[in-house]
């Protein structure tokens, strides 16, 4: 006789060794080591670090070898163990003007103090796939920085003077928005300790945004340029680099530097024309997220400006401009676990759907049957009459 | 504070994992669970907000059953997990797992031998006695999400018992299907006050959570919500005068053990004919022990 699925045990425990096989791939090759992916996958490192808001290049890194490069996989790994972690203290605001940039472009304006700065950049590699990389690459001595790399970097690198944003020219003219604290500074809301309410001040948005999925944020910035949204995007100010960390510990009455961390920093300026209160002025959209991640930090930036609808008096039309929608639906730890979930059996619910419709049906046709009947009965009695 | 009479298995060893706190959660993660679940069991079936942590098993797979397991499980706990009505389902196996590593206690497929009992989409068929925890798994605690999925607008609702929505819902199935069109997680009334969803239990254990002697306690972890009957509380399922609520058995025998009340699993054997069995396996296991003969085909 059937026996309803039993074994459960050993079948996970299979399951396991399976997933272990299967990271492990082909035991002649060597096996990769955290320190090469921290070092040569940096860009997904970035992205795993952002979106399970960990800054910690090592773990994120670990985190994409144990989950054979799924970047959804990695950001939960990293989450779960975040979320154990005990919260120290809150560091004072970072500096970005003060980043140590090893990038930063503005679109704006043609040159500007802090100058455009290329940095490491996929924009003017041509896509064309290099196969010497097949071959192991061009080897140790080609791969060795080139002369004017190097003095870019160091130029990069050393330049201490800070780079001023891009739009303090402007705002210092009133053309643009300051950049004020949201209410609530300098003790912010902790998304991940206080569970969201809508509305969300702007404060809490950005959390929430700066570690949303970057592929659900890229596709609705993208609708705000379709026409989803009033929008009309410059790039003011796109940087990347280090920036310090420093904190006040309860014992001492001035910040100590504890660290440094990688972010990236965007500031959209957008159009706006002016309401009854407020005299015609450009308005910015922000986006900061952890390690390299420039179309991140990006549609970052255009969404946050689409969700500020209240600030502005505009009406809330499209998807983009709907904050429950945005935020609420960003997450992809919790987007991934509840789409996945219906993998795990349904059978129970599944069965109470096929005794209503086993009904439905039933009641159909006997409606059916009986509408015939009539409609039989009453030829019948024309054919009498 | 409990005490069983049976002797539960044990865990292969006694010792939690190393490295994590009892249950997994930190004390203070706990008592933010437990503050939050004092309330929602001060406020039957009204839903509270609380700090939902990311958990090492994925949301949507019992990240607030687990929670709020972990929130009320002590040592002399005897847990019990069930998915589907069965304790031999792989995910009701992986949690058991997981407490049976983080807590070191005794675990159980036993209904009556369980002080905590996680479910996902049943209602055990032996009734729940006094001093028994149900903890439901809920994927969807808001019970008016699909009338309204504005979070900010349902809190209002439900603030001012604004339930027209629904009453609607349920008039417009009944004039095109002639029945409430909802199977499963069939919305209730909580001690006459607030509207809350069951969880996804067919609508066949509804009747089980109305007066039930034991405490029932709800966790959404992705949806960051908690919410709680207290025992002895009135469960009433939505309905109208001239359209009541009923619930029917499926009009099968369990192959197994010969039960005709239970909720069954229907299976599809091998030659395209129908088998069926108690979806709960530990009741199955119980009549076949009481009717030792009965079912058996011979």
């Amino acid at each position: 006789m059937y026996v309803a699925v039993k074994g459960g045990e050993s079948a996970i425990a299979a399951s396991r060794a399976l997933v272990d096989a299967a990271r492990r791939g082909d035991t002649a090759l060597a096996p990769l080591a955290v320190a090469q992916v921290q070092s040569q996958m940096g860009l997904a490192v970035s992205r795993v670090m952002a979106e399970a808001s960990l800054h910690d290049p090592e773990l994120a890194a670990l985190a994409l070898l144990q989950a054979q490069g799924d970047v959804v996989e990695a950001t939960f790994l990293l989450r779960a163990y975040r979320t154990t972690l005990p919260r120290l203290a809150s560091t004072e605001p970072v500096d970005t003007d003060a980043m140590r940039a090893r990038r930063r472009v503005s679109a704006i304006f043609k040159d500007l103090p802090g100058g455009q700065l290329l940095g490491p950049s996929y924009d003017y590699t041509q896509r064309l796939l290099d196969f010497s990389l097949l071959r192991g690459g061009r080897g140790e001595r080609s791969n060795a920085p080139t002369a004017q790399a190097t003095t870019a970097l160091r130029q990069a690198d050393t330049d201490g003077d800070d780079i001023p944003n891009a739009l303090a020219m402007l705002a210092a003219e009133d053309l643009v928005e300051a950049s004020a604290p949201s209410p609530g500074d300098p003790v912010p809301p902790d998304i991940t300790r206080d569970p969201p309410r809508y509305p969300l001040a702007r404060t809490g948005r950005l959390q929430m945004l700066a570690r949303a999925d970057e592929g659900w944020l890229l596709g609705l910035a993208y609708s705000t340029q379709r026409g989803y949204a009033q929008s009309h995007p410059f790039v003011g100010d796109v940087r990347f680099g280090s920036v310090s960390l420093s904190l006040v510990p309860d014992e001492l009455d001035f910040a100590i530097e504890i660290g440094e961390i990688e972010l990236t920093e965007c500031q959209m300026v957008n159009q706006f024309a002016g309401s009854d209160g407020a005299p015609p002025q450009f308005t910015l959209g922000y986006g900061l997220v952890f390690g390299h991640g420039e179309r991140k930090a990006m549609a970052m930036s255009l969404v946050d400006r689409a969700l500020r609808t209240d600030e502005f008096d505009e009406l809330a039309e499209v998807p983009a401009q709907d904050q429950e929608f945005v935020l609420a639906q960003g997450d992809n730890v919790e987007a991934s676990g509840f789409v996945q979930h219906l993998k795990l059996p349904h059978y129970v619910t599944f069965e109470s759907e096929l005794q209503l419709i086993r009904q439905l049906r039933a009641e159909h046709q006997a409606r059916q049957r009986a509408g015939a009947e009539e409609e039989h009965e009453g030829a019948s009695q024309g054919a009498q009459g | 504070m409990r005490t069983s009479t049976a002797t539960p298995e044990r865990s292969g060893s006694d010792a939690q994992a190393e490295g994590y706190n009892y249950a997994y959660l930190d004390e203070r993660t706990k008592r933010m669970l437990r503050r939050a679940l004092l309330k929602a069991v001060a406020i039957p079936g009204h839903q509270v907000p609380f700090g939902s942590r990311e958990m090492p098993l994925a949301y949507g797979w019992g990240t607030g059953g687990i929670q709020v397991t972990a929130a009320v499980i002590g040592r002399g706990d005897v847990l019990k997990v069930i998915d589907q009505g069965s304790d031999d389902t792989t995910n009701a196996v992986n949690i058991r797992e997981f407490f049976a590593r983080t807590t070191g206690i005794a675990t159980t497929t036993r209904t009556t031998e369980a002080t905590v009992i996680q479910t996902r989409h049943r209602i055990p068929e032996t009734p729940l006695r006094e001093g028994q925890i149900m903890v439901y798994q809920v994927p969807q605690p808001e019970p008016l999400y699909k009338l309204e999925p504005r979070r900010a607008e349902t809190l209002g609702l439900h603030a001012v018992e604004e339930y027209g929505l629904m009453n609607v819902k349920l008039y417009e199935d009944i004039a095109q299907w002639g029945h409430v069109e909802t199977t499963s997680d069939y919305p209730v009334r909580v001690n006459g006050r607030y509207i809350a969803s069951p969880s996804p239990i067919p609508a066949f254990d509804n009747p089980k959570m109305n007066l039930m002697p034991a405490l029932q306690l709800f966790g959404a972890g992705r949806e960051k919500r908690l919410y709680a009957i207290p025992p002895y509380t009135p469960v009433q399922s939505l309905d109208f005068e001239d359209h009541p609520f009923t619930v029917k058995t499926q009009g099968e025998a369990c192959a197994l053990c010969g039960c005709t009340t239970s909720f069954l699993d229907e299976i599809a054997t091998e030659d395209g004919a129908t088998l069926w069995t108690c979806s709960d396996t530990d009741w199955c296991e119980q009549q076949q022990a009481i009717r030792p003969t009965e079912g058996e085909p011979r």
